[in-house]
């Protein structure tokens, strides 16, 4: 479903993705970790095309992110993206943060598109809520609108950068709650996250970078049970201790 | 177009020079008068004696809503007879355009850099006054040497941008007939036929010192945020 | 001021010239004024939104063309871009078009101050505009291309809805500018407000009265803009959404 082929990116001299390769198969859910500047929330955001990158290649579904002469619009609105702040439109009502993507890129009636819309926020526990606008909610309730708004465009892969980073502690289950439904479900996931309860409970492999390498890539058993390189030995050490 | 006539400019230097002058003195008048009356009228707007405050407050809202141009007009009407007045001559004092105009635009900047300067005084955290207070200075003396240096040292690139924008109200003096650089050129541009060259020589020269002030201006904000 | 002679009531007398009354000719120079503002700050919105947002594009070339078209407008004063769109433009154009602007086209005070004007004004829209655009969070930009929004539809639907509205306090600004800087036009012959109070004075010699009523209608005036925008500020407003929150 997702390929990465030896990808680096360069910001001016500095290096921050270096010969990045790893594969992502349909229905598979891969967490992606490390410590803060190691490039994961970059690697995430080149999948999509929100960042370049200068060497190396990426294919979605078949279709490459790097050439010139792909429709990153057409991309992007069959992946769907979490981010790390939310970033729900504050303009816009919670029904109208899900619809308006589905009217003007998937070009769905507006009928459809609130019913799709409704569904969701169902799904996320959320469907009182969607005359309000994203400031009245909490963060966790934004972030679920925020997945629902991706899963909105009905998305072959959805991708998670740092989902719960910015939540306050007792809001990261309610968000995580929905993402294990998610991977039960089947959805294929990339996910950047320092959660790693989560990361034992759903994922299918771990990818461990640091300074802009993947230093490990393998099944979350073999991960958390014997990594083998020094400094995932230390990262989990370090992380786990609570 | 073809028939540009370049030596009418070049003929005329002389004479735009000495308006230029004029320009330049208004400016530095306004500049100076703004900036020491604004600061008295900011801390007239800052102070705790209602009736004060009401009445500089008063006197920035009227300034900022009405046209520089009627302003012009209201000084060159008034200041003869204020004029009079004072001196109880029989008839308004014979005052020029020019001497006229210098004191509307003090009067009216002085609204301008009031706002400014109240603007970084207010920028001052509490705790500066509190230590000023602290070792006894008095309310001036607070304001003297504690207060109003720091506040002057954030706000010199914000007094300068209004002083560009002063220097270019200036040419409004051509309401009035004053001599400044612009009504120079359009003496020239009158009397030889020549609107084309002299207006677009006038356009150039200003955008050509406004643009170089404001770089000035920029490059100072980066340095002043630099050492800050 | 015991020479001066104050008479309100020159207001209801004829003019010199006969005809009308003088406050008709205050009457006159407000619709003027209203006029010229009005219309230069339409088009000055359009513009000004036009070069702002250009200014933000990722499009080297276009960006820079913005900026330059921004300090053009801005280091030049008012006045002397006037005189250049109604004493020189005409003179520098081919014959016929400039033929056409000294001879054919109607009201041309009226039109050359208006297009003066907003040119004038769009550029320091463009500034309030891009400055607004900058302010937004970076990740509303990745949001909006997330879900497949072309560049123009993240401008259209997710970057510009919040901009403005975040604009909206320095916007009434140039509003009242531009309402002020209507005078300027009396420099090309247009007798708009002050033009009329001064032309008043002339002919009457009751400066005081005539500029102090002067000075009230722009009062009114731009109190009125204000209170437009600030109608317009609450009619927008996001609910629950406080400048600066995260």
């Amino acid at each position: 479903m997702i390929a990465l082929e030896k990808v680096s990116k360069w910001y001016g001299k500095f290096q921050v993705l270096n010969d990045c390769s790893t594969e992502i198969n349909k229905g598979e859910v891969v967490v992606v970790c490390g410590p803060s500047g190691s490039g994961k929330s970059t690697l995430i955001k080149c999948v999509n095309g929100l960042e370049t990158f200068q060497q190396g290649e990426i294919f979605v579904n078949g279709t490459s992110v790097g050439q010139a002469r792909t429709n990153l619009s057409k991309l992007r609105s069959q992946v769907g993206m979490v981010f790390q702040h939310f970033e729900l439109f504050p303009h816009l009502s919670i029904i109208d943060n899900l619809t308006i993507a589905q009217i003007k890129v998937l070009k769905r009636s507006k009928q459809e598109a609130i019913e799709k819309g409704m569904q969701l926020l169902e799904r996320v526990g959320l469907s009182n809520q969607s005359a309000k606008f994203p400031s009245q909610l909490s963060g966790g309730q934004q972030q679920r609108v925020a997945i629902a708004r991706a899963l909105a465009m009905d998305p072959i892969v959805m991708l998670f950068d740092e989902p719960t980073s910015a939540l306050d502690p007792e809001m990261v289950n309610e968000v995580l709650d929905v993402m294990v439904e998610l991977a039960a479900e089947g959805m294929t996931m990339m996910v950047v996250t320092h959660e790693m309860g989560f990361a034992r409970k759903v994922a299918n492999r771990v990818v461990f970078m640091d300074r802009g390498s993947i230093i490990e890539d393998t099944t979350k058993n073999e991960f958390f049970g014997t990594p083998r390189s020094k400094r995932a030995q230390q990262f989990l050490s370090k992380i786990l201790s609570y | 177009m073809g028939d540009f006539d370049f030596d009418v400019i070049r003929r005329s230097l002389p004479y735009l020079f000495k308006g230029m002058e004029y320009t330049l003195g208004l400016t530095f008048t306004a500049m100076i008068g703004g900036i020491f009356f604004g600061t008295l009228l900011a801390l007239a707007r800052l102070s705790a004696i209602a009736p004060l405050s009401l009445v500089a407050s008063g006197y920035v809202n009227l300034m900022r809503s009405i046209p520089l141009v009627l302003v012009i007009f209201w000084f060159y009407f008034l200041v003869p007879l204020v004029g009079q007045w004072i001196t109880g001559a029989p008839q308004p004092l014979p005052i020029g355009a020019e001497k006229t105009a210098l004191v509307s635009f003090t009067l009216f900047e002085i609204a301008f850099y009031c706002e400014i300067i109240r603007a970084g005084i207010q920028s001052i955290p509490q705790g500066q006054i509190g230590a000023a207070k602290a070792v006894g200075f008095t309310y001036f003396q607070q304001m003297r040497y504690v207060i109003l240096p720091q506040a002057f040292q954030n706000m010199i690139p914000i007094l300068l941008s209004q002083t560009i924008v002063l220097f270019q109200d200036t040419s409004l003096v051509y309401v009035i007939s004053v001599t400044d650089f612009l009504g120079a050129a359009a003496k020239v541009a009158q009397r030889d036929s020549r609107l084309v060259e002299m207006y677009s020589f006038v356009a150039v020269i200003y955008f050509v010192m406004s643009f170089a002030l404001s770089r000035l201006v920029r490059r100072l904000q980066t340095n002043i945020r630099i050492a800050g | 001021m015991s020479t001066y002679n104050w008479d309100w009531n020159i207001f209801f007398e004829e003019v010199a010239t006969g005809g009308e009354k003088y406050y008709q000719w205050m009457l006159s120079g407000l619709a003027w004024t209203i006029a010229t503002a009005m219309l230069a700050w339409i088009i000055a919105l359009i513009l000004g939104s036009i070069v702002g947002v250009i200014r933000t594009t990722p499009i080297k070339w276009l960006a820079i063309l913005g900026d330059i078209y921004v300090e053009i407008f801005r280091n030049v004063p008012l006045i002397v871009q006037m005189f250049l769109w109604f004493f020189v433009l005409p003179d520098i154009l081919p014959e016929t078009a400039g033929n056409w602007l000294k001879q054919d086209l109607p009201l041309p005070e009226f039109f050359t101050a208006v297009i003066s004007l907003a040119f004038f004004t769009s550029a320091r829209v463009a500034e309030q505009v891009k400055a607004g655009v900058m302010t937004l969070p970076r990740g509303q930009k990745s949001a909006g291309l997330a879900v497949g929004f072309t560049l123009s539809q993240v401008y259209l639907y997710v970057l510009l809805p919040m901009a403005f509205r975040i604009i909206i306090p320095p916007l009434t600004s140039e509003f009242m500018n531009v309402i002020k800087n209507s005078s300027v036009a009396l420099t090309i012959g247009m007798l708009e407000l002050t033009a009329q109070a001064r032309q008043m004075n002339d002919y009457t010699f009751h400066g005081f009265e005539t500029f102090t009523v002067a000075t009230l209608l722009y009062i009114i005036v731009c109190f009125a803009a204000n209170r437009l925008m600030a109608l317009i500020e609450c009619q927008v407003r996001v609910p629950g959404y406080v400048r600066g929150d995260r």
